[in-house]
């Protein structure tokens, strides 16, 4: 900014900036710089993090010196195994919360009774992933024999069927069920974006379209689409990084079974359950990497949005 | 078929659609809410969508069909199996009465008080900090200013997970597990990148004659901030707050790792009730719509500023 054209109160020397940025800034330090730092070390650390990684290699085994850390989490199953699962959690909720989203925002767009559709939808936005969790364990009740108590078994049965061990029947459908609590959560989130960008679609564009012939499908995907797929994208890639990091699902409800774990819950039992820091530390350091473009990206483009607008 | 007609039955899809799509996503909620006020023995008998019903089993004619037993002995910690007030305000309670009472550790009581503990300071000192950096990046002259906000906000990438490890163990030194101070400094060390990128935004496209003629009427930069910026931020903040205020009270991870079971929050005494102790459906839901009561609240109350809050930035988590 140009200094002759700033107010004047702007000027204000040194000390009185760094009085009102001071707060933040030492927190911000001390609680997201340094640790950051330090985790970045510690990944090339023991468990206890004391010694080099290299220290934990073995004859005759593979080894990658101080990366021995990373070997763990790029090779071994159980690892895989969690980015499978949290490939398959970006996949589906995405799609999921960004495609029923983008439905519902468009349906409820043509009748009266939008913001209560919009309210009931939205809902499960306020509430834990924890108490989310007991609402679906109880959808997903089972029990093997006698009358079911929750309503998915009871359907089933009611149907003939035998009951599904929903949460417990892998290696897909377990995962599955979790991530439609995702979707059930997050959808609200997405629709409210997408709705908002809907709305800022000029009308007279719409109707134009419209007076050439075209119909409602091909005006969505020919018209509407295109122009909000600036806020789709932002909507696409702010749920990867929300998934990316998913933990509170997968913890109360996985029940700690090793088929359903992703990368966030992998990092806890590493550190909290068998106190290996190195190892931890190098998950985490594997999912900053993995957040770090997509987040980029959509700082990037969300301030590119807000000078258009 | 008149133009009227047909239109109208043209949408009865839409309708249908819709109205299919809420109830869908409804039912879950309903279903609990419907459980956490039927006696524990129904609960586990028959289905929640029976509870209008007429019963088949006899003995439990003698029951009422909705009761709030389930929400005090979640409330209390009470985990037996007859009802808090036969079991334990008698004469002679019952042994597993130990423990119990609206201050017990394994009650949702206490959990839900220490959750306001935790969840007020970790809201206000966030967007208290936020909005004075805020002004400084707005409305304040210094070097490497754009260079130190988008510093800040590149931190929003920063996943939690990265910085648990060093700060726990920096707190098992200074012993600041288990302590509020802890978690009040994380939180507000997680919500300070957004927090401050929002306001930015917010106080930064205030008109800037106001500042000015502020400062011709010989206000300090104080007087500006607490007299006009903040004000004037309002709608910024009210959805801020409710963002960081929902945020920290739906929190798991930080109050497993800094809190755990020596300060329980709800949302830790809920998730220990299912991985632990496997409490029957009659507490699990009772507790869960106990944690729910407040986020409702806000939710119902202050939608609006909800709404405005999610489309003015990408949430953080």
């Amino acid at each position: 900014m140009n200094k002759e054209r700033a107010p004047k109160i702007m000027q204000q020397g040194l000390l009185m900036p760094l009085l009102f940025i001071i707060p933040a800034l030492l927190i911000l330090t001390f609680f997201v710089v340094y640790p950051t730092i330090n985790t970045i070390g510690l990944s090339f650390k023991d468990a206890k993090g004391e010694q080099s990684a290299a220290v934990m290699c073995q004859e005759g085994q593979p080894c990658w010196g101080p990366f021995e850390n990373y070997r763990h989490v790029l090779t071994d199953e159980v690892m895989l195994l969690a980015f499978r699962n949290n490939a398959l959690w970006i996949i589906l909720m995405v799609t999921g919360t960004t495609g029923l989203g983008l439905l519902i925002a468009v349906l409820v767009d043509r009748v009266k009774y939008e913001p209560l559709a919009k309210a009931v939808i939205f809902l499960p936005m306020a509430i834990s992933f924890v108490g989310a969790g007991i609402i679906w364990g109880f959808v997903y009740d089972y029990k093997s024999y006698g009358s079911q108590i929750g309503i998915l078994n009871a359907i089933v049965t009611g149907l003939g069927g035998k009951p599904i061990p929903w949460l417990t029947r892998g290696p897909w459908l377990n995962n599955i069920c979790l991530i439609i609590v995702g979707v059930w959560m997050w959808t609200g989130f997405c629709m409210t974006i997408l709705s908002a960008a809907l709305k800022g679609v000029p009308t007279e564009i719409l109707e134009a379209a419209r007076v050439d012939g075209a119909n409602e499908w091909t005006v969505f995907w020919k018209v509407t689409v295109p122009m909000i797929m600036p806020t789709i994208t932002v909507v696409i890639t702010t749920m990867v990084v929300n998934v990316l990091k998913i933990f509170d699902i997968v913890y109360v409800m996985g029940g700690g079974q090793p088929g359903v774990q992703v990368i966030a819950t992998r990092m806890y039992q590493e550190q909290f359950i068998k106190y290996n820091s190195g190892l931890s530390s190098a998950i985490a350091v594997v999912l900053l990497l993995l957040i770090v473009p997509v987040g980029y990206m959509n700082i990037r483009r969300f301030q590119q949005q807000e000078v258009m607008r | 078929m008149s133009d009227k007609a047909k239109r109208i039955l043209g949408s009865i899809p839409l309708h249908v659609v819709i109205i299919g799509l809420c109830i869908l996503w409804l039912l879950p909620t309903f279903g609990l809410l419907i459980t956490s006020l039927r006696p524990f023995q129904d609960i586990n008998e028959t289905g929640w969508w029976t509870a209008f019903l007429s019963r088949r089993d006899p003995e439990a004619a003698d029951r009422p069909r909705f009761t709030l037993n389930n929400y005090v002995a979640a409330l209390v910690g009470y985990r037996g199996r007859k009802t808090y007030a036969e079991a334990c305000l008698g004469e002679n309670p019952d042994p597993d009465c130990a423990g119990t009472g609206l201050m017990s550790p394994q009650g949702m009581g206490r959990a839900f008080i220490n959750s306001l503990l935790v969840t007020i300071p970790a809201t206000i000192l966030p967007v208290l900090f936020a909005a004075f950096a805020a002004y400084a990046f707005s409305w304040l002259e210094f070097r490497g200013r754009q260079l130190l906000f988008a510093i800040l906000v590149g931190l929003q990438v920063v996943p939690l997970q990265m910085t648990l490890i060093p700060i726990y163990r920096v707190y098992t030194k200074f012993g600041l597990n288990g302590t509020f101070l802890g978690v009040w400094l994380f939180h507000t060390g997680f919500g300070l990148p957004y927090a401050i990128y929002l306001l930015r935004n917010f106080i930064g496209s205030l008109p800037r004659d106001v500042f000015e003629s502020a400062y011709l009427d010989g206000a300090s930069p104080w007087t500006a901030f607490f007299r006009l910026a903040l004000p004037l931020a309002t709608p910024a903040i009210a959805s801020l707050t409710i963002f960081q205020f929902l945020w920290v009270w739906n929190d798991l991870l930080v109050a497993l790792v800094f809190l755990g079971g020596t300060t329980p929050v709800l949302t830790y005494q809920i998730s220990n009730m299912v991985t632990s102790l496997g409490a029957g459906w009659h507490l699990l839901t009772a507790a869960a719509f106990i944690s729910m009561v407040v986020p409702l609240i806000v939710f119902f109350s202050m939608q609006r500023f909800f709404v405005r809050g999610i489309l003015a930035g990408s949430v953080k988590g």
